[in-house]
């Protein structure tokens, strides 16, 4: 035991203090952060220009849909005519919307136009499509004598609460947010066997070719050397991780202060709405915001606290120790290839069924591939989140232990014999031979 | 005189190839040990099996009079052929890692490295990186790393290759003074001459058979061909030569620095060096007269030639 801790103790601190670890650790969450503000940034320069934009309404109906507001200013040019108009435009405003002139509300909708130099934004047009066919429903039903109150009466905003039959609710929000609790759980681990998994392969292949290997050995059992190196690197892994994570959130929370910003919806879209309309925007979003506290609260969070670990901790063990095995059994890293796909296969595999399965969390698919224990750390962590019959939970992990045990067992053996082959890039077959050494 | 280290009828295969086939090997306690064979002969494979890093398929080892057992490994030193160090980790801190995988304690391992560093006059390169060491150098560092542990048995794979001479000679002494010190030493290696002068005890290895064993004087008896060679002097050569000839068996060595008649000369069964000196004597003045003893080079190509 004393052993295995020195060499845990060892590779920590080799992994740790490598010059490309400490940049990779310290300078991620900058650029992330970076990144992230950079975007904020250029958003809220776009959201900050105001827009001045002028109409020209010959049917002298549509005046009132054009109000001012927080970032679109609107100027009359009616009395100029178009084409004086146009060019005013060119030389002042963003744009020119042109409303012909038309008795018939039947068809003050066609030939609408917007002139501008550029390509207008989308967003804006929409907004004053959407204003402007208000308008004219608006005024197609006083045409019709209908009362415009009583219609507004009769509008409804459906949202259907979809309940499971043991009383949990669930709803779109809700399965958004499982989706991405699913599949960031999934895709962490992803990222971790193939990041952590690469560098226990890359440390035995340097205690090959540095030839230290056999001076070990002759002091420790190769396993416990194996051991030691597949958790010594997962602890490097997992102080990155928090290291990522502590400084990521302290960053956003900096950049967030200093930028101000808020948590609303975009501002833009906003702005462009009428009172009635932000009201029930906040409402909904309100209500939305109360949803998903509610829908996070009714996830199975104990459930997929204790899954991920022990699905993180399976599929890393099966896969690094599937990597140390190839690192042993070849010189350098270049011919690690013809090995390296057959590995990085189920793991792919898994990340694309894993968000096929987000689609349809119960589907056979789903269930075959949350159980086949090379893929099942990925799927069966994003499947988690859908509410998982506890009986698929716990064969999926007996056949991932079962497995763990099996490949660490397989592996152990021909790193035991490849440390100390030299030489010739093994086959197979070769492989399957050292097995039985 | 007791043995340390006792190899009983080991046998290893590598699938079909027999890499030991019923070796047995005894190295007495203080000595130097010399194993000895050519390449791919299964040395490495004995070696590894006495360190434990592979196990036998049949066949017992015995240290110290107890069977191999894990915690053996601390009390055996290994020198590998193949010898290197972690690249990017610091001279020092290297050493009392590996100290430690021995089963040594930290403060014990710094002590005895302090005491290793300074007798080797490298006490500067504890914060030195292995990659900055020159490769002699860190040959250095890895006798040390060898015998920090201050193990009874030590096992050395080619310890002189990769040193200049000076060095070379600097390791040699350590080795002998570890052996005076009590240690017994496992001695491969290719360099007859190193054998010759250092092994008290030989064991040959060939095609995984073990073809020949025992001290190193016995065996050069053994192995004696009963050939002298004379140096004599005399104004007719010619005729002193075809006079001798009529009665031993002889050739002319080439090896004539002053302007004597040098001769091989291969006694019969029956004949014994004092008949061929008295006659000589007889005959002309005897300048030089030796027993051509084989050397342990001579041995070691002709066992492994008559092994086929």
């Amino acid at each position: 035991m004393g052993k295995l801790k020195l060499i845990i103790k060892r590779e920590f601190l080799a992994k740790v203090k490598n010059k490309s670890f400490i940049i990779l650790t310290l300078l991620s969450p900058l650029l992330m952060v970076g990144l992230f503000s950079l975007i904020i940034f250029l958003n809220e320069k776009n959201s900050e220009e105001i827009r001045t934009v002028a109409f020209v309404d010959e049917s002298h109906q549509l005046e009132t849909v054009f109000t001012d507001s927080e970032h679109t200013k609107y100027v009359n040019l009616t009395e100029l005519g178009l084409e004086t108009a146009k060019t005013k435009t060119k030389e002042f405003y963003y744009g020119l919307v042109f409303i012909p002139k038309n008795d018939s509300l039947k068809r003050l909708s066609k030939g609408i136009a917007f002139y501008s130099e550029d390509t207008p934004s989308l967003s804006l047009l929409s907004g004053i499509e959407s204003k402007l066919e208000k308008k004219i429903r608006n005024l197609k039903i006083e045409q019709l004598h209908v009362d415009v109150d009583k219609i507004k009466a009769t509008e409804t905003n459906v949202d259907i609460a979809s309940e499971n039959f043991s009383g949990e609710k669930s709803s779109k929000i809700g399965s958004i947010l499982r989706m991405a609790v699913g599949g960031g759980f999934g895709y962490l681990i992803f990222m971790f066997i193939i990041i952590y998994g690469t560098s226990v392969m890359r440390s035995v292949i340097e205690e090959k070719t540095s030839r230290i290997i056999e001076v070990i050995i002759s002091s420790v059992k190769p396993f416990q050397l194996m051991l030691g190196k597949i958790i010594g690197n997962a602890l490097a892994g997992i102080l990155q991780f928090i290291i990522w994570m502590i400084s990521a959130g302290f960053l956003m929370f900096l950049v967030t202060s200093i930028f101000g910003v808020e948590t609303a919806t975009s501002a833009t879209s906003v702005g462009q709405m009428n009172p009635e309309m932000i009201q029930q925007v906040q409402q909904t979003s309100a209500s939305e915001l109360q949803l998903v506290l509610q829908e996070i609260k009714s996830l199975p969070i104990l459930t997929m606290f204790f899954s991920f670990i022990i699905y993180f901790l399976g599929g890393y063990l099966i896969y690094s120790s599937i990597y140390a095995a190839i690192g042993a059994a070849v010189d350098s890293e270049t011919d690690t290839q013809q090995f390296m796909l057959p590995v990085l296969m189920p793991l792919v595999i898994a990340i694309y069924v894993g968000f096929s399965v987000i689609e349809n969390p119960h589907g056979p698919i789903a269930l075959g591939f949350s159980l086949f224990p090379l893929t099942s750390p990925i799927v069966m962590l994003m499947r988690i989140p859908f509410g998982v019959p506890w009986w698929q939970i716990v064969i999926s992990m007996l056949l991932l232990i079962i497995t763990f045990i099996a490949i660490v067992w397989f592996a152990a053996k021909i790193y035991r014999v490849g440390i100390l082959m030299y030489g010739k890039k093994p086959s197979y077959k070769e492989l399957y031979k050292w097995l039985k050494y | 005189m007791k043995n340390i280290l006792t190899v009983e009828n080991v046998c290893k295969n590598y699938g079909n190839f027999t890499a030991l086939n019923n070796v047995s090997i005894a190295v007495p306690e203080g000595s130097i040990f010399g194993l000895l064979g050519p390449n791919g002969a299964g040395k490495t494979s004995l070696i590894r099996i006495i360190n434990q890093i592979t196990l036998p398929d049949s066949g017992t080892v015995y240290l110290g009079g107890e069977k191999l057992q894990p915690h053996h490994i601390q009390s055996i030193g290994y020198l590998p052929e193949e010898r290197g160090l972690y690249k990017s980790m610091k001279v020092g801190e290297q050493v009392l890692y590996l100290a430690q995988l021995k089963g040594m304690s930290k403060t014990e391992a710094k002590k005895k490295l302090l005491y290793w560093f300074e007798k080797f006059e490298i006490t500067d390169w504890w914060n030195k990186k292995i990659q900055e060491l020159s490769k002699g150098m860190a040959q250095k560092v890895q006798f040390i790393v060898t015998v920090l542990h201050g193990p009874k048995l030590l096992i050395f794979d080619e310890p002189f290759s990769g040193f200049d001479p000076i060095n070379a000679n600097l390791i040699k002494d350590e080795i002998l003074k570890l052996r005076d010190e009590g240690a017994s030493i496992i001695f491969s290696t290719h360099r007859m001459e190193s054998v010759e002068e250092l092994c008290e005890h030989i064991a040959l290895i060939d095609k995984s058979n073990k073809i020949l064993d025992g001290k190193l004087n016995d065996i050069k008896q053994q192995f004696s061909t009963n050939q002298f060679e004379v140096g004599l002097l005399s104004d007719n050569k010619e005729v002193l030569f075809s006079e001798i000839e009529a009665k031993f068996k002889v050739q002319k060595s080439k090896t004539s620095i002053n302007n004597d008649l040098r001769l091989l000369i291969d006694l019969k069964n029956g004949e014994t060096s004092t008949d061929l000196i008295n006659y000589l004597n007889n005959k002309s003045q005897i300048t030089h007269f030796t027993e051509i003893i084989p050397s342990a080079n001579d041995i070691f190509l002709k066992a492994v030639a008559n092994n086929g």
